[in-house]
């Protein structure tokens, strides 16, 4: 199995992963990580396919992908983290309430 | 400017572009208001008039807006829109005046009735001008839109829930409506109302789709016809102010359901197609249960208005069935009911009004002699009983003698029997009113009298009564001059049966 | 260069360079706002003038080209979707600067802050739908589509109480997993293809596994943030709990934002690998929103609750576009219905929302069930808020009754009518949750609730919004032209009738 097959496998559990904790935790602090999880077993996905079969050099377009990922990754991890701090101050806990009707 | 293309469109705005400027006015501008009301009725009632004359003359009135590459709003005169946009330019004219005189002094706001009211008017007219199916749907449902305001006026607990019943009964009708348009659209093409009917082009194909989109016309439509048992609306919107009453059910909703009526079975399917495909035999039999039924119901109800809205039910099944009778007499008498029976019922609703304005007469059992406390009303109200019973030489009679005939050339016999089952049900509702009215002793002090005049009450109120009553005499008088309804019922079947 | 071809790139760049100005110049929102709305005008104008004479424009940004340059695309689709969001985002500029500077929901302070932060998000918002509706490849749309989601989500925050901060967490989860989604699909897309852009995509992408995986993938994805049922159900606290100009833009502009996505990739993209059975599974999804979110509005004690409903019902509508575009020959049909109803619903959900927040604002709280005398107090916004029920119900004349009877022409002519019926009857739940409220107005009052003084132009902006969606309903065949330049389907737009 080369390399690149094998890194996307990975990406590709860590992107499971990822939505398993996305759904099963309550701890907001735990979704924000299964998501960035989630993140990252894409980009590991998209860098590792990069390496086409073949190649002496890895195509770039993917690489500049990931790099823009990133940034909006780290903004919105960022943006997600102050709200999780505004919602314990709130409410007093950091888990979202069971209750979504109002 | 080209008259032919605009005066459609001029007939329709007529209305409502006072009842926009009605809604910017403030509460107070009583006369600028009026002013609004009575300049509009009046040039609604003269581009009426050249709609008529040219329309006799075979002169073609034609507005096209596009909507939708393929769909164009029409408004179109022929002889049966004139028909109906002049019974509405009249009687708006006259429940105009009436309700200035009816709500003056009510608490709630005025500028807001006036404004639904020309709206309403506007999508009545709209609606009888229609050229093809889609313009007809569309105004059809701006009806319901116009009129919810005017049943809910008062603002009580009552007139709330009749709001949603109405809401309820006429939303779902125009639903079905919209299907059925969509439906026939979708299988031939644009509807463009045609005389002899549009889809004698089509016959041989598609019978069985035609037959169910026939029937989810007609309930789309009965819903406002009041065709049993989709009647269950009108007598609960019975709470609405008495102007409302009179135009719902003389012009604008109930009417517009049985005009609806006519136009399918005459300019969409075609008289002789239909009969083909076999939807006129249970559309006369609905028709002639509802008559029955709704004087049946009317028999045991002492609200006066109550017992008025249950021989609406009646009465407008006339027109129907006078559609669902094959041959032009029929025609002729379905259509001149639709007149008659608008002036008749306005008087009657008028009258009731007025009773109930200046005695708080709600009540068959309060009317114990008010013949000699409002005879000029009571007068009217007798004329307009007599023409529903069919008394000659009333309006009434004609119609219901038209409808007879047409029964009997058309070798439907049992017409006859509905005709003649329904007068003395008619008969057996009304004249107990018309005597206790003039030959019985007042039973004490009125409920509530308001008026203390010289005339019997307030002029606004006893005008347009008056002059409905003396209307629906000369009509059935006068059946035989030129420009008569009857005349006219005469000019359309002879356009829808062909040379 | 053509002066014009500039024009995508001031039309991304204005607003996002006005949004880093008004973070550093706190108090200078208000105007950089109104500076942006008035500065978006020309060139949309030119970029309007430039599809419409000369077909799709392409514009490579800074003259470097794909795949590592960015490309701008602009068709026929697009400028619709960049002149909505237009009209949309000027009423809101102009109603947020009366909302701001009169205090709003909370305190004076907190108000302070709230506006101070309200204008750098919102422009910045407004230039991520501009870059979203002119990329033309999938990872500047998936770049487009994040910064779209994390502004929407931080201007949901902003009203800072524990509802709006837990509505905005949970937004923000449902958003970030929906673009993660996204994201696995292009880059799937890519490494089968080896291509972002979207028109080249359209050409190579078959039905092969990876653009199975690709299409459920983003298909997923978007939908989640279309807020498609049961994703739906951080829709309703966010649009609900955030001020009123939020409210607006979320429902109006931004699930517009991810489900243009859809529309684009389903219909250019994966035109091969689509299947009826999803199709049919995304509409089966649609008639459930419809169905739950009307009858959650009619159970809704709040007026933005309810209205944030509506918008869950209205959308489900949408989904309904992917079966029908299924049907034989009614594919353009479809397509033009969904994207005139985008339209209509923008504008009316627009007004509808703004009429809401100032209900909220006039009177400090909106429990449908404790407002009294709403009318009396703001009846222009109350008249706003009834012109864009109207078109919410999908009544004539308006904007929803267009796109509601391309819808169903789209049904019946393709021989699906089991999708007319939905689509009829969901027109009957809108109307019973919309007169829930707004029969309200017709009650009779006794004593009215205080209400702060509104400032004219919320009333107005309101107002405004809902005569465009009026005018969408007789505007004639104008968008259909506009919507027609190299749109991925073509026929006509109204199927049906004989060969």
């Amino acid at each position: 199995m080369s390399v690149s097959v094998l890194y996307s496998l990975l990406g590709s559990t860590l992107f499971s992963l990822g939505l398993y904790g996305l759904a099963a935790y309550a701890q907001l602090l735990r979704k924000i990580l299964a998501i960035n999880i989630m993140g990252s077993g894409v980009f590991l996905i998209l860098v590792a396919l990069a390496y086409g079969p073949g190649e002496n050099s890895p195509d770039p377009v993917p690489h500049a992908m990931v790099l823009t990922g990133l940034v909006v990754a780290v903004s919105a991890t960022a943006l997600a983290l102050a709200l999780a701090c505004r919602v314990q101050e709130t409410t007093g806990s950091a888990q979202l309430p069971e209750d979504e009707s109002d | 400017m080209n008259l032919d293309h605009w005066l459609p469109l001029m007939i329709v705005l007529s209305s409502l572009v006072p009842g926009i400027l009605i809604f910017c006015l403030p509460e107070r501008r009583v006369s600028l208001r009026t002013a609004a009301n009575m300049v509009g009725a009046t040039a609604k009632l003269m581009l009426t008039a050249v709609m008529i004359w040219g329309v006799f003359h075979e002169h073609i009135y034609q507005t096209r807006l596009p909507l939708l590459p393929g769909m164009d709003l029409v408004l179109h005169t022929d002889a049966l829109s004139v028909l109906f946009a002049t019974l509405s330019a009249i009687l708006w004219f006259l429940t105009t005046l009436y309700a200035i005189g009816y709500l003056e002094g009510s608490p709630q706001p005025r500028s807001r009735f006036f404004g639904f009211f020309s709206l309403c008017v506007s999508s009545t007219v709209g609606f009888s001008l229609a050229g093809n199916l889609i313009t007809f749907v569309m105004f059809y449902e701006m009806l319901t839109l116009t009129t919810y305001p005017l049943v809910v006026h008062r603002g009580t607990e009552e007139s709330m829930r009749a709001g949603r019943i109405y809401l309820a009964y006429t939303l779902t009708g125009g639903a079905v409506l919209l299907i059925a348009a969509a439906w026939l659209k979708a299988l031939v093409g644009p509807i463009d109302f045609t005389e002899g009917g549009m889809l004698t082009a089509f016959s041989g194909l598609y019978r069985r789709e035609f037959i169910v989109i026939f029937a989810l016309l007609i309930t789309g439509l009965g819903v406002k016809a009041a065709l049993v048992p989709l009647h269950g609306w009108l007598p609960v919107a019975m709470v609405a102010p008495a102007p409302v009453s009179a135009l719902l059910h003389a012009v604008a909703v109930v009417k517009a359901g049985a005009f609806g009526i006519i136009r399918v079975v005459y300019d969409i399917y075609g008289i002789e197609f239909a009969a083909s495909l076999g939807v006129l035999g249970p559309l006369a039999a609905v028709a002639s249960f509802t008559i029955v039924y709704g004087s049946l119901r009317a028999l045991n109800q002492d609200g006066l208005k109550k017992r008025l809205a249950y021989s609406t039910v009646s009465q407008v099944s006339y027109i129907a069935l006078g559609a669902a009778v094959l041959g032009p007499v029929a025609t002729i008498g379905g259509l001149v009911h639709l007149v008659h029976q608008g002036l008749m019922k306005i008087t009657l609703f008028f009258c009731a009004g007025n009773l109930a304005e200046t005695l708080g007469i709600h009540y068959v059992s309060e009317m114990h002699g008010v013949g000699r406390r409002m005879p000029w009303t009571m007068v009217a109200f007798t004329l307009g009983a007599l023409g529903m019973i069919g008394v000659p030489p009333l309006a009434g009679f004609v119609s219901k003698w038209y409808l007879g005939a047409g029964g009997l050339a058309a070798g439907q016999k049992w017409v006859i029997l509905v005709l003649v089952a329904s007068s003395l049900l008619n008969a057996a509702y009304f004249l107990p009113i018309l005597y206790v009215a003039w030959f019985e002793q007042p039973k004490g002090l009125w409920p509530e009298e308001h008026y203390r005049g010289w005339l019997e009450t307030h002029w606004m109120l006893l005008l347009p009564a008056v002059i409905t009553a003396l209307l629906a005499l000369a009509a059935g008088l006068l059946a035989n001059a030129p420009f008569s309804p009857l005349e006219w019922a005469r000019l359309i079947a002879s356009r829808e049966y062909g040379p | 260069m053509h002066p014009f071809s500039a024009c995508p790139v001031w039309i991304i760049f204005l607003p996002l360079v006005n949004s880093i100005l008004a973070f550093l110049f706190r108090r200078r929102g208000a105007q950089l706002g109104i500076v942006t709305a008035v500065g978006l005008v020309p060139p949309l104008l030119g970029l309007f003038w430039q599809v419409i004479g000369h077909g799709p424009q392409s514009y490579p940004v800074g003259g470097w080209g794909a795949p590592l340059g960015i490309d701008l695309y602009a068709d026929g689709l697009s400028i619709i979707m960049l002149a909505m969001t237009a009209v949309v985002g000027i009423g809101c500029t102009l109603y947020a600067t009366g909302y701001y500077s009169h205090g709003g929901e909370g305190k004076e302070k907190q108000h302070h802050q709230d506006s101070a932060l309200f204008w750098p998000l919102w422009l910045l918002l407004w230039a991520a739908l501009n870059a979203l509706f002119l990329s033309a490849d999938i990872f500047n749309l998936y770049v487009a589509l994040e910064l779209l989601g994390l502004s929407a989500v931080a201007l949901v925050a902003l009203a800072g109480g524990p509802s709006a901060v837990t509505a905005a967490v949970r937004y923000l989860l449902v958003s970030l997993l929906g673009s993660m989604s996204y994201l696995l699909g292009v880059a799937l897309l890519y490494f089968a293809h080896g291509t972002l852009s979207l028109g080249l995509l359209g050409e190579v992408v078959n039905s092969s596994p990876a653009g199975f995986a690709a299409i459920t993938l983003m298909t997923a994805g978007l939908t989640m943030k279309t807020a498609l049922f049961p994703l739906h159900f951080w829709l309703p606290p966010a649009h609900a709990n955030a001020p009123a100009p939020v409210s607006t833009v979320l429902s109006a502009l931004v699930v517009k934002g991810s489900f243009y996505l859809l529309l684009r990739l389903w219909f250019q993209v994966f035109t091969a690998t689509v299947t009826p059975s999803v199709a049919n599974l995304l509409g089966i999804l649609g008639v459930a929103a419809i169905l739950w979110g009307s009858a959650q509005a009619l159970l809704a004690q709040r007026l933005k609750l309810l209205v944030a409903y509506s918008t869950v019902a209205q959308l489900g509508y949408l989904f309904l576009v992917f079966p029908l575009a299924q049907g034989t020959g009614t594919g353009f049909s479809a397509w033009s219905g969904g994207v005139y109803f985008i339209l209509s619903h923008a504008f009316a959900k627009g007004a509808a929302f703004l009429a809401a927040g100032t209900v909220l604002y006039g009177f400090g709280h909106d429990r449908i069930d404790e407002l009294v005398g709403v009318t009396r107090r703001m009846p222009v916004t109350m008249f706003a808020f009834a012109i864009a029920g109207v078109s919410l119900i999908g009544l004539p004349p308006s904007g929803g009754f267009i796109a509601k009877w391309l819808l169903l022409n789209a049904a019946l002519a393709g021989g699906q009518w089991w999708w007319a019926i939905v689509i009829v009857s969901g027109g009957l739940l809108a109307a019973a949750y919309v007169f829930r409220f707004f029969s309200r107005a017709f009650r009779h009052v006794g004593e009215i609730s205080t209400c702060r003084r509104i400032p004219r132009s919320m009333e107005l902006t309101a107002l405004a919004l809902a005569l465009f969606s009026l005018g969408l309903g007789i505007i004639g065949p104008a968008p259909f032209e506009i919507i027609q330049i190299s749109a991925p389907l073509s026929g006509p737009v109204l199927s049906g009738g004989l060969p």
